[in-house]
C-alpha cells in the first residue's frame, strides 16, 4: 500500500516538474509547480514529517504560489515563449541534465551509506509533530531560528523597496536612454 | 515501506529537471520557478536523511530551506516587477550589463 502511494506521488512529482520546464506559458508552469509541491507533501507524509508536509501545502502551495500567480498576471504570462534560441544549447542542456541525473543516482546508490537500503530508523509517533519541531527550534537551533526570522524581515523590506514606484522620473528616463532601441 | 534510496534518487531526478529548466528557459519568472524545483529536491533529500537517521535535525534544515526559498522568491519577484516597471526586456540573455 505504501509503495503504491509512493509511486503515484513520485510520478506526480516528476510529471509536475517536467510540466514546469516544458510548458511554454508561465501560468501553466506555476500550476504544474503546485501539483509538484502537493505530491512532495505526500512524500513528506510517508517520511513521517507531518509538520513539514502541512507547511509545504499551506506556505508553499498556498502563499508562495499565490505570489507567483499575481506576478505572472501582472507581468503578462501570455508573452511569446522564451525558449533557448541557440540550437546547440537546446540540445546540450537536456543532455547535461540527464548526465547529471545518472551521475547523481550512481553516487547515491554507490555511496555505501548504511541506512540507505533500509526503511529508515524506527521513529516514535510524534517524530515530525509541531511539538517536536518547535522544541528543536527553541533549544538546539535557537540561533538559526532567530537568524532566519531576521532574514525574512530583511527580505520583506527589500521587496517593498524593490517594487516601489519611484517618485522621481529621472531613473526611468536614464534607463530608457541607456537601452538600445 | 520504501527504501530511503528511492527517495534520494527521486530527489536527484527532480533536481536535474530543475537544472534543465534553468539552462533552457530564458524568462526570469520560469527560471525562478525552476530554482524552486531544485530547492524542493534538496528538501526531499533532507527529510529522507532525517528519516534515515531517526533524528529531527534534517526536518529543521528542510524548514529553514523553505524559509530561505520564500525570501528568495520575494526578492526575485520584486526584481522582476521592477524590471517590468522599467520596461526592461524580460529575457535573462539580454540582462548582461554586469557582464565583465
Amino acid at each position: 500500500m505504501e509503495s503504491v502511494v509512493f509511486f503515484v506521488a513520485a510520478l506526480l512529482a516528476i510529471g509536475g516538474a517536467l510540466g514546469v520546464v516544458i510548458q511554454r506559458n508561465p501560468f501553466y508552469s506555476v500550476l504544474s509547480l503546485v501539483v509538484h509541491l502537493i505530491a512532495l507533501a505526500v512524500l513528506f507524509l510517508l517520511l513521517s514529517a507531518e509538520f513539514i508536509a502541512a507547511a509545504q501545502v499551506i506556505v508553499y502551495a498556498g502563499a508562495v504560489m499565490v505570489l507567483y500567480v499575481f506576478v505572472v498576471a501582472y507581468v503578462g504570462g501570455l508573452e511569446d515563449p522564451l525558449i533557448e534560441p541557440s540550437p546547440v544549447l537546446r540540445v546540450v542542456a537536456p543532455l547535461f541534465a540527464v548526465a547529471l541525473g545518472v551521475e547523481l543516482s550512481f553516487a547515491i546508490l554507490g555511496s555505501g551509506l548504511k541506512g540507505i537500503d533500509g526503511k529508515g530508523a524506527h521513529v516514535a509517533a510524534g517524530f515530525g509533530s509541531p511539538a517536536r519541531i518547535g522544541e528543536l527550534f527553541l533549544t538546539k537551533f535557537l540561533i538559526s531560528f532567530e537568524v532566519v526570522s531576521l532574514l525574512l524581515l530583511i527580505a520583506a523590506v527589500a521587496a517593498v523597496v524593490l517594487a516601489r514606484r519611484s517618485k522621481s522620473p529621472e531613473p526611468d528616463r536614464r534607463l530608457a536612454a541607456d537601452r538600445p532601441s | 515501506m520504501m527504501d530511503i534510496a528511492w527517495y534520494l534518487v527521486l530527489s536527484a531526478f527532480i533536481f536535474c529537471i530543475g537544472v534543465a529548466g534553468v539552462l533552457t528557459r530564458r524568462s526570469p519568472l520560469v527560471i525562478l520557478i525552476c530554482l524552486e524545483l531544485m530547492l524542493n529536491a534538496g528538501n526531499l533529500a533532507l527529510v529522507a536523511f532525517s528519516k534515515m537517521t531517526g533524528n529531527g535535525d534534517g526536518q529543521i534544515f528542510a524548514l529553514i530551506v523553505m524559509i530561505v526559498a520564500a525570501a528568495e522568491v520575494v526578492v526575485g519577484l520584486g526584481v522582476i516587477v521592477a524590471m517590468f516597471r522599467n520596461r526592461l526586456p524580460m529575457d535573462v540573455d539580454q540582462m548582461d550589463e554586469l557582464h565583465g
